[in-house]
């Protein structure tokens, strides 16, 4: 399991492809992943850039646990989580989600579970950089 | 005089224009009575988030000497 927090750009394929080198790929038939980059068009305006701000400590702390419920819950052999911080340009990634398991029902669920915890309970906050000023995003809509 | 270290992120940071200060406590006291303490003018509105130690807490827990809180606007993160 690996979960850390970026503070400079990546290339979540790229991370993929170099954490999947330390998964056993015969014991890990199925493996989810989900991809988060940032919107250009929010709430009718354009986003120049986003600047994301976390808790360090806690904001990992609840990020494993939130891995340990889904070992709990479901079949699954290893995740991987990266969440960047600090200034985001458009189309750069967020967020990199990636669960293994031997069946697919298991790490597509625990990956959907995992994205939800890490938007609901994962403490990160967005601040929208536009041509108008600057604003935060105020909540997470669940589940979209 | 044993004292807790406070911390706020996010919107709430920037409208207290403050990310942390030092609270001295006299006796263990509840989260909500360390925010009236510091904030005796501003309500601690009903969706901000609160954690202990790193924990989310309610605001009814009770805090010591030496414990770290947060306040916080809902989480946005993802």
């Amino acid at each position: 399991m690996k979960i850390e927090i970026l503070t400079e750009t990546f290339e979540p394929l790229m991370a993929l492809q170099n954490y999947q080198q330390q998964v056993n790929q015969v014991a890990n038939s199925a493996n989810s992943v989900f991809i988060g980059r940032m919107r250009e068009q929010h709430m009718g305006n354009t986003v120049e850039q986003l600047y994301l701000e976390h808790y360090p400590g806690m904001t990992e702390r609840v990020l494993r646990e939130s891995v340990v419920e889904a070992q709990r819950r479901w079949q699954i052999n290893d995740v991987l989580i990266l969440h960047r911080v600090g200034q985001i340009n458009p189309a750069e990634a967020i967020v990199l989600l990636a669960v293994w398991s031997v069946h697919r029902a298991d790490s597509i669920q625990a990956n959907e579970f995992l994205i939800e915890i890490l938007k609901s309970r994962a403490p990160f906050w967005k601040k929208e950089i536009l041509k108008e000023g600057e604003r935060w995003i105020e909540s997470n809509t669940p589940g979209r | 005089m044993p004292k807790i270290s406070v911390l706020y992120f996010g919107q709430l940071r920037e409208q207290l224009a403050c990310g942390q200060e030092d609270l001295e406590l006299q006796d263990p006291c509840t989260v909500a009575e360390v925010w009236q303490s510091l904030h005796p003018q501003r309500t601690l509105a009903q969706n901000i988030l609160i954690a202990v130690n790193q924990e989310y807490v309610k605001a009814d827990f009770v805090v010591k000497g030496g414990e770290e809180v947060a306040f916080f606007p809902p989480v946005t993160g993802g």
